[in-house]
């Protein structure tokens, strides 16, 4: 059964849906990329791309433009976002218990907006929003096999990789991020020297969540073309994963989220293949468990031989 | 302001924590060798020698308190506060210090400098404010008084000079021997190397050196916290190895934490909880499982009332009580469950005077009597100095000196030895712990 899975059709549709399942989950990783830099953890991920993509699908369909739809996704999420650092850093509350919350709220409040505006209780597909428009690169787009697999994503897609090269600017070569880093790894530091904490980490809990709202219009305005109940299924999540398994570098971000969007892609593909479907949607999910315990004991093992090179060094300069 | 504790980021370069917070620009973007030049120009402008590309993490102590002080002038600073800056240092930086900041009190500056380490107020400072119990008690030039008037309004009474512990010379049988011991850390740093040294009862020892140079965790494999990788530890002939904190405390080792607040006593009990936190499950103080409530109450007031630990009730929270109280908690705890060896690490930290001598009174009544020993861990060589009978200086998780008459060593000296300036090789070492334990110690030198 696996015989059609190499035929070049089939790798090449594969190869793309890699890059498509891979989207949402880098616009989410670079949210938690920046929370973490601040020093917190944005656990709304969910939550925001949920309403995000409930919000790009009404607002699109309101102002009848694919703009309308972007700005309504980034005014969705950052609604979550905003909850989530005012409830956090202004009133105390429990960072995990809080983001929880506020997911299982956003997951229950999009589907009542979404029977308030169309009747319907699991889809959008009433209402007419429109879609990102794809964009096909010329001359790639010419290249066999390659064009194929790389030409002719959505717009979003390709935002998406050009937005890890903003966000490492904004992180490591802007006043901003430099401050950003200050109050995340030492906030005592930070407000010796008279930076405001609360005010930056507000902020970059607010530009995380902008991040994932559009990897949550990707969703509803992309991948596919209408609002779907809980649509997101814990790319939020995996999202975070993914941040934190690259430790705060963006390009150990991206292909951390495109490691997970292949594990996405490919539960898609085992359940085209007759095999059953639940047991192979576990996939993505034992996927990031996997990668967390393998990197993180990488990690260690590294550490350790780091230090053993240190001692050895120090003893041969003894001797 | 300098804080005691410095506020640096550590993971970022010396020239980025100087910046941050009025971080030069270039298109838009944070320039980094604008940075580098701006630190440069200020630090040779005050004579400070360091580094502006290097991480924080990778400086020194000293190099970190100059981070800060140059971090409060390129902000203009006309004032600078520094509190306890030369806690962390050894005497040779400190004399550096002072140097320094002579020569920005030249410059125009005024320096608040907060200690509680009067030889050097005395020394440094041309006026001074005392404040006991958040009020002022006492200010003046300090040319007008002498070192003991000023320790004198700061306790509020008048204090015996601090007891110059004599060497008793004569000393009781090894009670602690710690032999040929290396710790290696879970990320496979080599922390503690080939450390050997016993300690006899009625004895005090002394371990100095810089901050991270092993104390910590060779306190904390004495007590048990920590596992060795090699060697042996025993008490009274039997090893320590495999054995639990709590068997561990049942063979007559007590501990006082370098941090009371994490170690030394759980914040949000009360008086009481805290000081049978070791007992609790003993006769008389439990039967059956149940607290016999009566038993502990009575118990505790009177070891409240004989380390006169001032508090409203002992029931209520430890947390509510001032520094110097915690810690009599915990040594009122420590020093009472039958303790033969105290690993006393910090034990006078960031306490007041008052406070820090009643400590010291206890910790002398304990070897008075030949009947247990102390190993004193501390970053004050006064104390070091004046408490302890033999000392042992640590660097880098190796004994680089060991002086078996403590007043035959001076304060530079010392110094000199935690630096790594002065180390004695292995064999004077051996020789001088020879020399002072007559009683059958041998030293592994493989």
């Amino acid at each position: 059964m696996f015989e059609q899975f190499f035929s070049q059709d089939y790798m090449v549709a594969f190869l793309n849906s890699i890059i498509r399942m891979s989207t949402p989950l880098i616009f989410c990783a670079i949210g938690a990329l920046i929370a973490d830099h601040a020093g917190t953890m944005n656990m709304a991920l969910e939550g925001i791309m949920l309403s995000a993509s409930f919000a790009a699908v009404y607002f699109s369909a309101l102002t009848s433009s694919m703009w309308g739809g972007i700005i309504g996704a980034l005014f969705g999420g950052c609604i979550i976002s905003s909850l989530l650092a005012y409830f956090h850093l202004f009133k105390k509350s429990d960072l995990i218990i809080t983001g929880i919350a506020l997911n299982t709220f956003a997951s229950g409040g999009t589907s009542y907006l979404l029977f308030l505006t169309t009747g319907e209780k699991t889809t959008s597909r009433l209402l007419r929003s429109l879609q990102a428009p794809q964009v096909n690169i010329p001359y790639i787009q010419d290249i066999p096999i390659l064009g194929e697999v790389l030409s002719g994503h959505n717009v979003l897609t390709y935002s998406s990789f050009i937005c890890i090269i903003i966000v490492y600017v904004l992180i490591f070569k802007s006043r901003f991020g430099l401050r950003v880093r200050a109050v995340g790894h030492n906030p005592n530091a930070a407000n010796s020297i008279g930076l405001n904490v609360r005010k930056i980490k507000f902020r970059a809990l607010l530009i995380s969540g902008a991040f994932a709202s559009l990897g949550g219009a990707f969703m509803s305005m992309g991948y596919l073309s209408y609002f779907a109940r809980d649509m997101i299924a814990g790319r939020g999540y995996i999202g975070l994963a993914a941040a934190t398994l690259a430790s705060g570098k963006p390009f150990g971000t991206l292909l951390a989220a495109l490691g997970f969007g292949t594990a996405n892609a490919f539960s898609i593909t085992l359940a085209t293949m007759n095999l059953n479907a639940d047991l192979v949607a576990m996939l993505p999910y034992a996927a990031t468990i996997l990668g967390l315990v393998l990197i993180s004991a990488r990690k260690l093992a590294i550490e350790k031989g780091k230090t053993k090179l240190v001692n050895k060094i120090m003893e041969e300069k003894k001797l | 302001m300098v804080h005691q504790h410095f506020m640096l980021v550590e993971q970022l370069t010396v020239a980025e924590n100087v910046v941050l917070g009025r971080e030069p620009k270039k298109n838009g973007l944070f320039d980094f060798e604008e940075a580098v030049r701006i630190t440069g120009q200020v630090a040779q402008h005050y004579n400070f020698k360091l580094d502006p590309r290097v991480k924080v993490e990778d400086c020194s102590v000293g190099v970190k308190q100059k981070i800060e002080i140059l971090k409060a002038l390129l902000r203009g600073a006309k004032i600078l506060i520094l509190d306890e800056p030369t806690a962390v240092l050894t005497p040779q930086e400190v004399i550096e210090l002072f140097e320094e900041l002579k020569k920005l009190r030249d410059m125009g500056h005024t320096i608040v400098f907060i200690s509680h380490k009067l030889n050097e107020v005395m020394a440094f400072c041309d006026s001074f404010t005392i404040l006991r119990k958040g009020r002022v008690a006492q200010e003046g030039k300090i040319a007008d008084y002498s070192e003991q008037e000023l320790s004198n309004f700061m306790i509020g009474r008048v204090l015996s000079k601090t007891k110059k512990r004599q060497n008793k010379g004569e000393r009781g049988e090894e009670i602690l021997r710690v032999r040929d011991v290396s710790y290696t850390n879970r990320q496979g740093k080599k922390l503690l190397e080939s450390i050997s040294f016993s300690l006899c009862k009625g004895e005090i020892i002394g371990v100095a050196g810089v901050e991270g140079n092993g104390q910590n965790e060779l306190s904390e494999l004495i007590t048990g916290l920590a596992r060795f990788s090699q060697g042996d530890i025993t008490v009274d002939g039997v090893s320590i190895k495999g054995k639990s904190v709590r068997q561990i405390r049942d063979m007559g080792i007590s501990n006082i934490s370098e941090d009371r607040m994490v170690f030394g006593c759980s914040a949000t009990l009360s008086v009481i909880d805290n000081m049978i936190a070791d007992r609790y499950y003993k006769q008389p103080y439990s039967n059956y499982q149940c607290l016999n409530t009566k038993v502990i109450k009575r118990e505790v007031k009177e070891l409240v009332g004989r380390y006169e630990i001032s508090c409203p009730d002992e029931a209520s929270a430890i947390s509510m009580l001032s520094g110097g109280n915690i810690q009599k908690v915990i040594v009122a705890r420590e020093f009472t469950g039958g303790a033969h060896v105290v690993v006393a690490n910090q034990p006078t930290r960031g306490i007041d005077v008052g406070a820090a001598s009643f400590i010291h009174d206890q910790l002398i009544q304990m070897t008075a009597d030949n009947d247990a020993a102390v190993l004193l861990i501390s970053a004050d060589l006064s104390e070091i100095l004046s408490m302890s009978d033999a000392i042992i200086v640590m660097v880098g998780g190796e004994i680089s000196a060991y002086i078996e008459d403590a007043s035959k060593v001076s304060e530079l000296e010392l110094g000199e030895y935690m630096l790594g300036v002065k180390k004695m090789d292995s064999s004077e070492i051996i020789k001088a712990l020879h020399s002072a334990k007559t009683n059958g110690f041998k030293v592994v030198s493989e």
